[in-house]
């Protein structure tokens, strides 16, 4: 029982970290329906610059507890900066091309923000450094830790407080109205460059946080880590729902639910037919199968327009 | 998801053909012999790969200031440095670039999961290869006459690691993990039936991949299982993460692990999680092997500490600039012969070859963490 209880765990942190990620990817979709594929390497490139603040900072004497949040503000700021530079040099001259070509675009610049933080990080792993301890707390025989009770907590109030944005404010209404029409938005006024350019500085500063988070999770940040986990955080916000606040979380969370039960699981229950390296191929399964009943994910509304 | 890799190797192969051009008319009265070396120099075992190539550029730095001549003509060895992003596709594409490059051999690959594909094109071209840490038994078995390698395989790894497990180290109840790629999956193969022939018991066998981070579902499914030892079969970059993870989990077992995990990047990752967790190494350790120590002075003086595999691969060129010493020519087909027959003192063993291409009478050492460095418990012969 407690081994079950375990999983669930697992699953729910691995799927808010996944929920985090995804929430970028879903907002800029929401507004734009374009993919931004370098939004995985926006988060690695604020796990990485969080992580050069704080050694720094550490460095100079400050206490951890004061160089945490000034390092998670440096990341989210540097990150806003990059989204902003990646939208206005990549996106905007494609803004009316053919869809294809932003995709085209998004993948070259994941593939040069790759190589760049290659060269100014190295290609070793990067320790991240223990500062606050991390208590870990007993639940019925589960373990679970500090971090990742902060990192189940974040994804929700990010997720929330997005909603809150999109949905409550004078900038959220004008996202909306973008996300609607761009021309009848700006014939109504509405500055639509720069709305979406704060909509891309807002997903990248959603994803300093969830750099930060990833790597204190794991220990470790690397100039490699934003591919997997942009992969997977794409396909969470495809099962969910793209476009959709709410679908990116429920995408999140049920993936690292499937991946934890089932690379615990489907090895005793094929009675050692299939093993643990089915973990992949059992999410991606139930991707396609929500994909084939519900082809707007699980949460999405059915755009006739979208692709 | 190959999209972006496919992008890479496009511009790299661009870049490439224009350099080789070049190279033709630099010759001035030298003759320029090419030797290619592959590893993965990006993704996440650059590290490794780095350390590999640094290794190979100190044998040819130092083999082009002693000066070498071949049938009477000075030779300059150029080297011709590869990444394989430790792929197997990726692999077979550089090794085809390689040969159309006209290297005289090649000094590689890293891993054995890109080096046994790789191996049949260079056999077709009739080049030699060594690899310097390849360890899975198939890729010296597949029949090719060119292929080589400078450490003990994975049949001896395997069988001293899964032995000492059991009689060293008491274990009963043992779980298995293997990151599927053909290193880890090999040696955690060899791993099980020595185990299990010293009498102890497999309870789990579990898989995680070469570029994964989050171990804690295939963990937690072990714990179930309530082993007293973990045996991983794959490289540092997951070992250090899974140590930091079975500590979280409050998982209770030995963390046993093959040579893919002895460096200083696993204990850097793990952190104090480190501590207490065993690996083998094929060789000697470095300070006890012939040249070691003054190697390892110069290496770190001139690029870093020595992640692993370095010092093999130093040895891995010296071991084929001899044999075409010993040929008189960089012909392939020439020197081929004599490298089978070799016999040169490196800095990390007396290199000889058997007749698979195997290094003779290759050692394993048992290493343990202690206080944040991997300490050498003992050295084992292994079989055969």
């Amino acid at each position: 029982m407690e081994i079950f209880l375990q999983q669930i765990i697992n699953g729910l942190v691995q799927g808010s970290v996944y929920a985090l990620v995804a929430l970028g990817y879903t907002m800029v979709y929401g507004i734009l329906g374009l993919i931004n594929f370098a939004h995985g390497e926006v988060v690695m490139v604020g796990a990485m610059l969080a992580l050069s603040a704080l050694t720094a900072m550490i460095g100079w004497g400050l206490s951890p507890l004061l160089a945490l949040p000034l390092s998670l503000i440096l990341a989210m700021a540097g990150c806003m900066l990059l989204g902003y530079g990646i939208e206005r040099i990549a996106y905007r001259p494609l803004r009316h091309a053919p869809r294809l070509a932003p995709l085209i675009t998004a993948i070259g610049v994941s593939i040069v923000l790759q190589n760049l933080a290659m060269m100014i990080w190295g290609r070793e792993y990067h320790a991240f450094p223990q500062l606050i301890a991390n208590q870990s707390h007993h639940i019925a025989g589960a373990i679970i830790n500090d971090i990742q009770i902060i990192i189940i907590i974040m994804a929700l109030v990010i997720m929330l407080a997005l909603m809150a944005v999109v949905h409550r404010t004078r900038l959220g209404r004008a996202m909306r109205a973008v996300a609607e029409n761009q021309h009848a938005a700006q014939l109504m006024g509405v500055d639509v460059n720069r709305v979406i350019s704060v909509t891309f500085m807002l997903g990248s500063a959603l994803a300093a946080i969830a750099g930060l988070m990833v790597s204190a999770n794991y220990g470790l940040a690397h100039y490699y880590m934003g591919f997997l986990l942009g992969l997977k955080a794409f396909t969470a916000a495809v099962l969910g729902g793209i476009g959709n606040l709410r679908g990116a979380m429920l995408g999140g969370l049920l993936l690292g639910l499937i991946e934890s039960l089932g690379a615990g699981y489907i090895g005793d229950l094929t009675g050692g037919f299939m093993g643990s390296q089915y973990q992949d191929v059992f999410a991606f399964f139930v991707l396609i199968a929500v994909l084939v009943f519900r082809p707007s994910g699980l949460l999405g509304e059915r755009l006739a327009e979208r692709a | 998801m190959r999209l972006p890799t496919l992008f890479c190797l496009t511009a790299l192969a661009l870049v490439a053909c224009g350099k080789s051009a070049t190279d033709q008319v630099a010759a001035s009265g030298e003759m320029v012999v090419r030797i290619g070396a592959v590893a993965p120099l990006t993704g996440p075992q650059a590290h490794l790969g780095k350390d590999n190539e640094n290794g190979t550029r100190m044998a040819i730095d130092d083999a082009n200031a002693k000066g070498v001549t071949l049938g009477g003509r000075r030779v300059h060895f150029e080297l011709i440095s590869e990444d394989d992003q430790a792929d197997p596709k990726t692999a077979t594409i550089v090794a085809q670039k390689l040969m159309d490059n006209k290297v005289a051999g090649v000094i590689g690959h890293l891993n054995s999961g890109t080096t046994i594909p790789a191996a049949k094109i260079y056999s077709d071209n009739g080049i030699p290869q060594i690899s310097p840490s390849a360890t899975a038994v198939s890729y010296t078995h597949q029949g090719f006459k060119g292929a080589f390698r400078v450490m003990a395989n994975d049949e001896q790894q395997g069988h001293v690691l899964g032995a000492y497990s059991v009689k060293n180290l008491g274990a009963k109840r043992i779980a298995i993990i293997d990151d599927r790629t053909a290193y880890g999956q090999g040696l955690a193969d060899e791993f099980i039936k020595a185990a299990r022939a010293a009498g102890a018991e497999i309870v789990a066998h579990e898989y995680t991949s070469d570029k994964a981070v989050d171990f804690t579902a295939v963990l937690t499914a072990v714990k179930g299982k309530q082993p007293d030892l973990l045996f991983y079969g794959g490289m540092d970059a997951q070992g250090g993460p899974m140590a930091r993870q079975i500590k979280a989990l409050a998982l209770n077992v030995k963390l046993v692990m093959g040579d893919g995990a002895h460096t200083p990047e696993f204990v850097k990752l793990a952190g104090d999680a480190a501590e207490g967790a065993y690996a083998s190494l094929p060789g000697v350790p470095l300070d006890k092997m012939p040249g070691g120590k003054a190697f390892s002075d110069r290496f770190v003086a001139k690029y870093q500490p020595i992640q692993s595999y370095a010092p093999y691969c130093y040895d891995a060129v010296n071991v084929m600039i001899a044999a075409m010493q010993k040929a008189d020519s960089a012909e392939p087909a020439k020197y081929l012969p004599a490298l089978a027959g070799i016999s040169h003192q490196g800095v990390t063993a007396n290199i000889q070859f058997d007749a698979m291409g195997d290094l003779k009478g290759g050692f394993v050492t048992m290493y343990q963490v202690h206080q944040g460095k991997w300490q050498a418990l003992e050295t084992l012969g292994a079989a055969q």
